[in-house]
Formats: C-alpha cells, sequence, structure tokens
C-alpha cells in the first residue's frame, strides 16, 4: 500500500481546535482553510447522513458499482471494428530509414519530441538533448541519481525538465553554448513522497504536471514551485500520464499499477472517469472512448506474450505504435484492430515511443541503451 | 480512529461512484462512428499514413551535415 498522504507544507494552529500540528491545506465552499487532520476527520465524520455505517456505504457502493456497469453496458450496441468495416484496410506499412543514436550508457528510459519537430530529449542515467536531423548529440547533463524515468520539452524548446528516484521533478533551462554547465542551473519543480514516473508541460512553460509512485499526480507552478493542485484517486504506483489534446483542454488522463485509467480535471482536482481492467491480461493494448465511457477496441495476439509499455497515436489517430517487452514495435490500425506492422531492431526492452508532433517520424527508446528514430 | 478513517474512505468512495454513475454518455455506434470520421478526415495529413515525397520529407538524408 502505498504513502497517499498529502504533503503536510505547512505547522502551525488549526483553524478548528486551535492546537499547533501539522495542517493540512483544504477548501471548504472554495475557501482555503487550514485544519489538522483529526479535525479533517471530524468534519467529513459529521457530513455523514444519520445511519450510514462502513457497512451501509459498502452496500451502496457495490449497487453503485453495479449500476456503473448496466449503463455501461447499456450503450455497447456494436463494436468499433465492425463500424469500422467499410473503411479502406491500410496499405503495407513501410518505414524507409532507420538511424539509431547511441550515447547513452544505460537503459533509456524516456523520451520527448520538442515542438521544433526536430529536437529531442531523452533520459537513462543521463539526460541527452538530440538533433534528430544529423543525429548529433547536443547536450549531455548527468543526472544524481540513478535512474531519470521521466523527461519532457517544455512548449518554448528552452527548457527541459526530468526526474525519477530522486522523488523531485527538475527544470534544466538549454542554452545555445555547448560548454555551459546545464547541471549547474537546475532548478527542483516537484516533490513527491515515491518516485517521478512522468512529467509534462501544460501548454506553457510555467506548469508542470508529474505523477509519482507515491500514487498521485501533481500540478506545479515552475516559477515558484508551488503545488497548484494534487490528484487522488490512484491506489497504487501511477506510472503514465498524457494530457488532452485540445489547446483548451484541461484534461489529462493518468495510469497506475492499480490497473485503472482515471482522467482528471486540473483544474478543480477532480477524477471524472475511471477506466478498468477486469482482467489480468496486461499483454494487449485497449482503447476507451471517453464519450461512451468504456472500452471499444482491443489490440492484441496470441502471439504477443510480453506486455506494452508505451504507447502513441500517429497525428491522424489511425495508426497505434505500441512498444513492447518482447524487444519489438506493433503497430496496430486503431479502427480495425489488426497489426499492420512489426518493427524490429532493438535488442532489449522498448521502454518509451513518441511520434514527433508534426507526425512525420517516431521515435522508440530501448533497454539496449539506444533510441531508432524512424521517419517517414 | 481506524473506523472513523474508514468510514471517511467509504464516503468518497460512495461519492466519485455517484459523481461518475451521473455523466452522460453515448453510445457506442456514435462513438465509433465519430472516431472513425476523425482518423479519415485527417489521413491525408498523417504522414506515417500516407507517406511524404522526397522533396517536402524533413528527414530526408542530407548531403551535408552542419554542425551547429
Amino acid at each position: 500500500m502505498c504513502d497517499q498522504t498529502f504533503v503536510a507544507i505547512t505547522f502551525g494552529p488549526c483553524d478548528s481546535c486551535s492546537q499547533n500540528k501539522p495542517l493540512m491545506n483544504i477548501y471548504l465552499q472554495n475557501e482555503p482553510v487550514n485544519y489538522c487532520s483529526l479535525c479533517v476527520e471530524l468534519m467529513a465524520c459529521q457530513g455523514l447522513a444519520k445511519g450510514e455505517t462502513v457497512s451501509t456505504l459498502r452496500a451502496e457502493s457495490e449497487n453503485l458499482k453495479a449500476k456503473l456497469e448496466e449503463e455501461r453496458a447499456k450503450l455497447h450496441d456494436v463494436e468499433l471494428h465492425q463500424v469500422a468495416e467499410k473503411v479502406e484496410t491500410l496499405g503495407q506499412f513501410v518505414i524507409k530509414t532507420r538511424r539509431t543514436l547511441k550515447g547513452h550508457g544505460n537503459k533509456v528510459l524516456c523520451m520527448d519530441w520538442c515542438r521544433d519537430k526536430r529536437r529531442m530529449v531523452s533520459s537513462s542515467q543521463v539526460i541527452m538533448r538530440s538533433a534528430a536531423v544529423c543525429v548529433l548529440q547536443e547536450h549531455a547533463v548527468t543526472m544524481p541519481c540513478t535512474w531519470v524515468m521521466a523527461c519532457a520539452y517544455a512548449p518554448s524548446g528552452c527548457v527541459i525538465a526530468c526526474g525519477g528516484l530522486d522523488n523531485k521533478c527538475s527544470v534544466y533551462p538549454l542554452s545555445l553554448d555547448k560548454n555551459e554547465n546545464l547541471a549547474a542551473k537546475k532548478k527542483s519543480v516537484a516533490m513527491h513522497t515515491n518516485y517521478l514516473s512522468a512529467c509534462s508541460f501544460t501548454n506553457s512553460d510555467m506548469q508542470l504536471l508529474t505523477s509519482s509512485g507515491d500514487g498521485t499526480c501533481a500540478l506545479w507552478d515552475v516559477e515558484s514551485g508551488q503545488l497548484l493542485q494534487s490528484f487522488h484517486g490512484h491506489s497504487a504506483d501511477v506510472l503514465s500520464l498524457d494530457l488532452a489534446p485540445s489547446e483548451t483542454g484541461n484534461t489529462f488522463v493518468s495510469g497506475g499499477c492499480d490497473k485503472k485509467a482515471n482522467v482528471w480535471d486540473m483544474r478543480s482536482g477532480q477524477n471524472i472517469q475511471s477506466f478498468e481492467t477486469h482482467e489480468s491480461d496486461i499483454n494487449s493494448c485497449r482503447l476507451y472512448d471517453l464519450r461512451a465511457d468504456r472500452e471499444v477496441a482491443i489490440y492484441s495476439k496470441e502471439s504477443i506474450i510480453f506486455g506494452a509499455s508505451s504507447v502513441d497515436f500517429s497525428l491522424s489517430g489511425r495508426l497505434l505504435f505500441a512498444g513492447y517487452n518482447d524487444y519489438n514495435i506493433n503497430v496496430w490500425d486503431v479502427l480495425k484492430g489488426t497489426r499492420v506492422a512489426i518493427l524490429f531492431g532493438h535488442e532489449n526492452r522498448v521502454s518509451t515511443v513518441r511520434v514527433s508532433p508534426d507526425g512525420t517520424a517516431f521515435c522508440s527508446g530501448s533497454w539496449d541503451n539506444t533510441l531508432d528514430f524512424n521517419p517517414v | 480512529m481506524s473506523t472513523s478513517g474508514n468510514v471517511v474512505a467509504m464516503k468518497k468512495v460512495v461519492q466519485q461512484l455517484r459523481f461518475e454513475a451521473n455523466i452522460d454518455r453515448v453510445k457506442v455506434s456514435q462513438a465509433a462512428a465519430e472516431l472513425q470520421q476523425f482518423c479519415i478526415q485527417n489521413a491525408l495529413q498523417d504522414p506515417l499514413l500516407t507517406g511524404v515525397s522526397s522533396s517536402t520529407n524533413p528527414f530526408r538524408t542530407q548531403k551535408l551535415c552542419s554542425f551547429v
């Protein structure tokens, strides 16, 4: 069971009982209030209607879960691949050239594209910034912790964020001067109570979204390092996150070891939707439609017996690239549910797969210490 | 304290489930049709799907590599 308590950032007199204790910063009717944890519990208990006990609540929760299943099942009138039967089958998927970026001395754990569509940042124990065009490594920054599990490029292309076993997400401003010591300009932004599994800038360089092994996601102000919003709801490590694509979008999805994918409202911290896989089947990729609120497609084959570690869509959403622990990348036709191609090339697990922002290439990182860059 | 902790936790679970049970949903047939339409409409703008000609391919092999 992971530690899911709030990060106690203040200590002082409680607004309710006036004792000096670690305080929880909570909001009551949109007003910020500082209560100690005892008063929060008491207040929550007062909110219980008469006669509510653990058993009545448990019964109600079972009822609601059953009702949820029923509602979702009612709408399941057809499968996605049936609707897509009339769509033209895709031609053969061809990747003409592939370039391998070596240079990481360890397993590549994460990578991200810059919005300029040419540069990438990748991480292992070292953060590397590479230029995809000439396969040129531009900058390497050694991190003090062993596994840098997350890295991200800021929208401006001037800053990168990364973190891992150090439980933090730090931000590095980039410069054109190759001799400049980037590590010296490091700034810690996010602090979790367990490893950092993923990070992403929102639409600006000013806000950073992180997910952690402590079971929470969090939104941070980069400048001040302040926690803007925290997202509680996963009951185990959160392994990945992704923001909704729209410019005005305010939601993101997170995936956790509790087999759930949760959709969150970034402003309120509310968990809007939750998707759970019932089977312990981890060898498949699944597509969930948010408006139908259910799974609409499964991408799997009997011959695939290893799990997928990373997925990304092509620009139109027709192709799904998934990197697997059997060292391959499978490319799926999202609508028809069929596999379009298998890409070999790595000598160890594929840890990350990302399509470039303009859709002209995709890059895969692997535990074989290399990145494979595949342009169209 | 642990009993009240359990109740509080259960209360949160029930509130969350109530919230989720009340969202608007559409039929899979409609959602699937919209997914399909999006894919088809954007297919031409998807280089990995349709390929790009050599002249517009930003990653074509260059003869000269300049060192920044």
